[in-house]
């Protein structure tokens, strides 16, 4: 059963995330949006989206980074008073995400709320799956401690298992029902990815800090089939500002 | 010197009577799809006036455009990195209610409604839930001054007008409004290019027209807060924003764009200017009142052989130079100085020109005698609304080069009454002249596109050989067979 559990499932999550995301990406990127519905509804939205990303995305770098340097983790946290305030941290931010998603479900309940009308069935799916995922969350940090700690030695064992692909779920086995539940479920929201709204998560513009702010496009690059251009008239010196000359 | 084409539009003012004929024909061809109703990429406002969305022009609410911060431009609206901190609330980012929420009416309740005492209605039902709802706004709501203590009175181009002015301007018998048709400006500077953290947006070289790439566009909504004309709308249904995109298809088969085809005051002029994007770093950080004069000079001559030259190496070919040379855009904005930019303060170099509507004049009532014939023509002086307010929306506040303007456009009328009435003393006209700084040779030219120009006169359009462009990159059997056949999807929201 664990082997299903802790190996196959997460396999096929992943694979499917990879696989239709791209499938997705190259087949119908016109479907890749953030689907925005701050136009409709622009008042409880900052209440709800502002908690729900800050603080989700603190968490999520928290978890992969103790999952990619369990070692550094380990000797950074200590069993002190760092480790007690790494911890009141995380379920705090965990708390502040839960409030902000159960905003973000309360503000597409109403019949007559505009924000509901683009509300799909996915939506749904996945605004409860994340809201029970954080909840599990706070509930093993209140009542599994020292999660920090644990998850050094149980959970990224089995991850790294699975990335290396020699997988091993000895682990995570033994552990409570509810972080086994923790673990499946996050799973679930990666299995999700590809079907949802998620596939924004992947789109963060992180380029935009370098690009030149204005883009010019060109059918044919007009300086190619000239004759060699002097040097007088060569690029100019691309300042922050200056276009990228891109071509189609 | 680095000459690119663009593609630009001269709208005239005084020609316009407001009758929306544009605003239908755009909204016919391209936003009559769900998530598209409430977007008005071409819509006619009624100035003074707020505008759609409510008071777009107020940079201090919106953060649209560009600002000169220690000599550098940078956009209003954000840093890059705090953009990136915004995206999951745009703080910047008009709500729908700024436009209008979009609505249709219960018709069949007028046929299957049962039998009763009362006439049946039919009622409103919101486009977005299907639900009936209360109409609060709508477009156009502001028409012809309508509701002017809440809309035309809080204009904000109304700053810098005395207390008494502004009560002037809404005194009975005093009234005075024009309209304000506005499209995409298709900015050399544009700032909603530069705001999009996905670069989804972009001008194409070859003719100046800005897009958003669907494909790439996430709707993280910064060019709707980055623009300062709140040109690009947000698409509620797909999730992608959109703008007017100069009926490309229709430009690129040599048809004129469908606003200005239709339009019915022949108001729109359409045709290709030459301009140095080397320079349009430098211009758009000039101060205020030297913009619209930068903008001026930022556009190149095509008949100056120097700019021919260098037009070829980047490849303009001899039949944009030839539309470049019979463009109307280029005689009105850079020949005659009588188009400005909208507000050129924004910083985004607008390639949209306006000329300004000549006054309308002030009659007086004397013994039960309404008399309007003492200065028919307008005069400065006798203006109804003040200069400082045309000065606000077109110069940045420099009433001077408003009053240029003015001074020419009351020339030609001068002129041509003495011509064809002949009731003016030649001493009067010379002297009009003169004070324009103009000629009667200009004065004939002006008239002549003003008034009497055709379809070919008002719209020439370059030759866009897109045909040439394809065969440079790609074997056109080839570009022929990918278009039309295969699976196709339409523009569906994700999941």
């Amino acid at each position: 059963m664990s082997t299903f559990l802790f190996i196959v499932f997460p396999y096929v999550a992943i694979i499917l995330a990879v696989g239709v995301g791209l499938y997705r990406y190259w087949t119908n990127r016109f479907s890749y949006s953030s689907v925005s519905s701050q136009l409709l509804e622009n008042t409880k939205l900052f209440w709800g989206s502002v908690p729900w990303h800050y603080g989700i995305t603190l968490i999520l770098l928290a978890h992969v980074f103790a999952w990619l340097f369990p070692g550094l983790t380990g000797s950074i946290l200590g069993f002190g008073p760092r480790l007690f305030a790494f911890e009141v941290a995380g379920l705090a931010l965990a708390l502040f995400a839960a409030v902000g998603i159960v905003i973000l479900i309360a503000r597409r309940l109403p019949t007559l709320s505009r924000a509901r009308a683009v509300t799909s069935p996915m939506d749904w799916i996945l605004l409860f799956v994340l809201l029970v995922q954080v909840l599990t969350g706070a509930a093993v940090a209140l009542f599994d401690r020292w999660g920090s700690h644990w998850f050094l030695s149980a959970a990224a064992p089995w991850l790294w298992s699975l990335v290396s692909l020699r997988p091993d779920a000895a682990t995570v086995a033994p552990l409570p029902p509810l972080i086994q539940f923790h673990f499946l479920l996050g799973f679930a929201v990666i299995l999700l990815f590809p079907f949802t709204r998620l596939v924004h998560v992947v789109m963060l513009p992180i380029h935009y800090l370098w690009r030149p702010y204005q883009v010019v496009v060109w059918y044919r690059d007009p300086r190619r089939r000239l004759a060699p251009v002097p040097a007088s008239q060569a690029a100019p010196a691309k300042s922050h500002f200056s276009s990228a000359e891109l071509k189609e | 010197m680095n000459v690119r084409a663009q593609v630009s539009m001269v709208f005239h003012l005084d020609k316009c009577i407001g009758c929306h004929t544009c605003s239908l024909a755009c909204k016919n061809l391209w936003t009559s799809r769900p998530g598209t109703e409430y977007m008005w990429w071409n819509n006619v406002e009624t100035k003074p006036g707020t505008g759609y969305p409510t008071l777009y022009e107020d940079q201090e609410q919106y953060d649209g455009g560009w600002k000169l911060e220690r000599g550098e431009l940078k956009l209003r609206l954000n840093s890059r990195a705090g953009e990136l901190l915004n995206l999951a609330f745009n703080p910047r980012l008009p709500s729908l209610d700024d436009y209008y929420e979009p609505w249709t009416y219960k018709y069949n309740d007028l046929i299957d409604a049962p039998q009763g005492d009362g006439q049946p209605v039919a009622a409103p039902v919101s486009l977005i839930t299907g639900k009936e709802i209360d109409i609060e706004a709508g477009p156009n709501w502001d028409d012809d001054l309508s509701g002017s203590p809440v809309y035309a009175a809080n204009d904000p181009n109304l700053k810098g007008l005395s207390e008494e002015e502004r009560q002037m301007l809404f005194a009975t018998e005093r009234l005075v409004y024009f309209y304000l048709p506005r499209i995409c400006n298709h900015c050399a500077n544009p700032s909603c290019v530069a705001a999009c953290p996905a670069g989804a947006i972009y001008k194409r070289g070859e003719d100046g027209i800005v897009l958003v790439s669907q494909e790439k566009c996430m709707g993280w909504r910064m060019c709707i807060s980055g623009c300062p004309y709140k040109k690009v709308y947000f698409n509620w249904e797909t999730g992608k924003s959109e703008k007017c995109i100069l009926c490309y298809p229709r430009l690129e088969t040599q048809q004129a764009p469908a606003c200005m085809h239709s339009c019915v005051g022949r108001i729109r002029y359409l045709g290709l200017l030459l301009y140095d994007a080397d320079r349009i770093e430098q211009t758009a950080k000039r101060p205020d009142h030297e913009l619209v004069e930068a903008q001026r000079a930022m556009i190149l001559d095509p008949f100056d052989p120097e700019v021919v030259a260098r037009a070829h190496e980047n490849g303009i070919d001899d039949g944009q130079i030839e539309a470049a040379r019979k463009s109307p855009v280029f005689q009105y904005v850079k020949r005659w100085r009588l188009a400005l930019p909208l507000h050129p303060e924004f910083r985004t170099l607008p390639m949209l020109f306006y000329v300004p509507p000549l006054l309308p004049v002030t009659g007086s009532m004397g013994d039960g005698v309404y008399d309007n014939s003492a200065d028919f023509f307008s005069s400065l002086e006798s203006a109804r609304l003040p200069l400082r307010y045309m000065a606000n929306l077109f110069t940045a506040g420099d009433e001077e080069q408003v009053a240029a303007v003015y001074r020419k456009l009351i020339a030609v009328r001068i002129f041509k009454r003495a011509q064809t009435v002949g009731d003016i003393p030649a001493e009067r006209v010379a002297q009009t002249l003169e004070q324009a700084r103009t000629t009667p040779e200009e004065i004939e030219e002006i008239y002549q596109l003003t008034s009497l120009a055709g379809f070919d006169e008002r719209f020439v359009i370059p030759p866009f050989s897109r045909e040439a462009a394809i065969e440079l990159v790609q074997i056109t059997q080839q570009r022929q067979e990918g278009g039309g056949m295969g699976f196709l999807h339409g523009p569906q929201r994700g999941l």
